[in-house]
């Protein structure tokens, strides 16, 4: 009795902490077994038997593969420019001086602590006050989408330039580099992994939206308004093919990165 | 600094950011011209909007898109939401406060155990924290109709116990709700928690056993009180996106368990601009205040 009292004492946290992760990770094996699901009938959410129909047939469903697409566009233009406005931000959060850096912070800080769904009516409040009510669409998405990704990208960037050693950008310059050749050849290759991972995250936000897309988007359809679409006539099982594929490429760059960063350091560290 | 600046990021980089050394800061116009563009991006689409939220809670309700509203500052749509949703601000935050509380529960034993008993699993560890992102939330949401159902068997198993009646229902109940938002919103209670505990020095924990602590007692006086910086952080990553959400509760619920970004969202669909923004400007303005509350009263004031 007291043996396994002692086990429980060394180990239990670890063994309910498992049983958490157990939680968080059983419905994307839901998701992955869904995937191969021959449903019986259109309105029910059942595995009901298995094939592979789903993954040979992936754009049968009416709009799904466009709203994919759709997601996609606007998930790239929304990365790129939240990522090149944010880091400029970031740059000169960590390297220059200037004035309203506090009010800048809360500026920055307030998108990520307001709930989603006020940022959303908020600007569905401008548009409409704007005249732009019927032309709510790709635009007013991509708009949103920049918004809500930027400040994700400026802690991200920050924290990696804060992280950086002034010394290499010091030597540099003792080694009569000019301000714009340290930026260059120093400063900036070694920003650049937090830059990447600033921009994953906000392809993912952007990827995943809803509830701001929702109100912005008149009658563009992407991808998880289609998935909610669906929701409400019966859900083809096509969708969880592509969650299916998402979590996939997810998990290999999350991993491929992590493998690349460890052969890259491992001769540094001899 | 801002309450997300303890989440780790992808790189897995210095949580906190503080302000640079001086000597590496530059002056001149060049630190004016980077701020800009994306300072006018947010004041344009972030800070303007919500004026413009306010302003448009205030417009007279006899509006329409077709014919236009006027503003007569009407107050009166204030108190009209209020008694009409009342309910579902207070089911809401309920809701949110019973998934944090959840979260903390869960998320607690969890980081402990990734930042101090892994070892070499930490990171395996930590990116299946983070893999519930690597697919779609309304996708992962979903599953839970399905784990949920009334013959799955989660609920099948759940019947098997005793003093659990036979007829036991989850899905479409609040139940089946509190646990979408407490699944959906978990990692952002865990790697708050995770990076600071990571930063906890075991020997503190150590010495107070030392000192005779029993293994409770310095749990709650030495672990907890290191940690407050991540479970101040990790409550309010997960109260303030569960209060405003509506995805669980339309995909798991039922019109009984509808939360205030249900209606806040069908109100805007059907273009009842006043009332709709009212009811959002009292959601923001809610979380503001219990946001500052809180943090005053844990003490952790730097955090945002």
């Amino acid at each position: 009795m007291s043996a396994i009292r002692n086990w429980l004492g060394a180990h239990g946290v670890m063994l309910f902490g498992l049983l958490v992760l157990a939680y968080l990770c059983t419905p994307i094996v839901v998701v992955v077994l869904m995937s191969f699901n021959d449903p019986a009938s259109r309105l029910g959410y059942d595995f009901d038997g298995f094939t592979l129909d789903n993954w040979t047939s992936i754009c049968d469903p009416y709009q799904m593969c466009s709203s994919v697409g759709k997601s996609i566009q606007i998930g790239l233009m929304a990365t790129g420019l939240a990522t090149l406005l944010g880091s400029l931000m970031a740059f000169a959060m960590v390297r220059h001086h200037f004035r309203g850096r506090s009010t800048s912070n809360v500026l920055i800080f307030l998108p990520m602590a307001s709930p989603e769904i006020v940022l959303g009516s908020s600007l569905l409040a401008l548009f409409v006050n704007a005249g732009f009510a019927g032309q709510l669409g790709f635009w007013t998405i991509f708009i949103a989408h920049v918004m809500f990704c930027l400040s994700f990208v400026v802690i991200t960037v920050k924290a990696r330039l804060a992280g950086l050693d002034p010394r290499l950008e010091q030597a540099a310059a003792d080694l009569y580099a000019t301000e714009w050749q340290t930026f260059w050849r120093v400063t900036f290759p070694l920003v650049v992994p937090g830059i990447v991972a600033a921009a994953l995250l906000s392809f993912s936000l952007s990827f995943d939206d809803f509830i701001i897309t929702n109100l912005t988007s008149g009658q563009t359809v992407t991808f998880p308004m289609y998935v909610w679409g669906a929701a409400q006539r019966g859900v083809p099982m096509q969708v969880n093919v592509i969650g299916t594929i998402m979590f996939v490429l997810a998990l290999s760059m999350v991993v491929g990165g992590s493998v690349l960063r460890r052969v890259r350091e491992a001769p540094a560290r001899g | 600094m801002s309450a997300l600046s303890h989440v780790p990021g992808p790189t897995g980089g210095t949580p906190d950011v503080q302000a640079t050394d001086p000597g590496t800061e530059r002056r001149g116009i060049t630190g004016y011209l980077l701020m800009l563009p994306g300072t006018v991006w947010l004041l344009l689409f972030f800070l303007v909007p919500l004026v413009t939220l306010v302003s448009s809670s205030l417009y007279d309700p006899s509006g329409s898109l077709a014919t236009g509203y006027s503003m007569t500052g009407h107050v009166q749509n204030y108190a009209d939401a209020l008694s009409e949703y009342g309910s579902t601000f207070v089911r809401s935050f309920l809701y949110a406060l019973t998934a944090t509380i959840a979260c903390l529960l869960l998320g607690f034993p969890l980081a402990y155990a990734i930042a101090l008993k892994a070892g070499r699993w930490r990171n395996l560890m930590l990116v299946a924290v983070i893999a519930p992102f690597f697919t779609s939330f309304l996708l992962r949401t979903l599953s839970w109709k399905l784990l949920l159902g009334d013959d799955s068997w989660v609920v099948n198993a759940l019947q098997a116990l005793p003093l659990v009646p036979d007829d036991l229902r989850l899905l479409a109940t609040p139940a089946a709700v509190i646990t979408g938002l407490t699944y959906n919103f978990l990692p952002f209670m865990v790697l708050p928690l995770y990076a600071s505990l990571e930063r906890l020095d075991v020997r503190l924990v150590e010495a107070a056993a030392d000192l005779y602590a029993s293994p409770f007692t310095a749990f709650r006086l030495v672990t907890v009180p290191l940690a407050m910086p991540g479970i101040v952080a990790g409550t309010l990553l997960t109260f303030i996106p569960a209060a405003g959400d509506f995805i669980n509760s339309e995909l798991l619920g039922n019109p009984r368990t509808r939360m205030i970004g249900n209606d806040i969202n069908d109100l805007f669909q059907a273009s009842v601009l006043p009332t709709a923004s009212a009811l959002s400007v009292m959601l923001m303005v809610a979380i503001v205040a219990l946001v500052a509350v809180y943090v005053r009263r844990s003490g952790t004031d730097e955090l945002v």
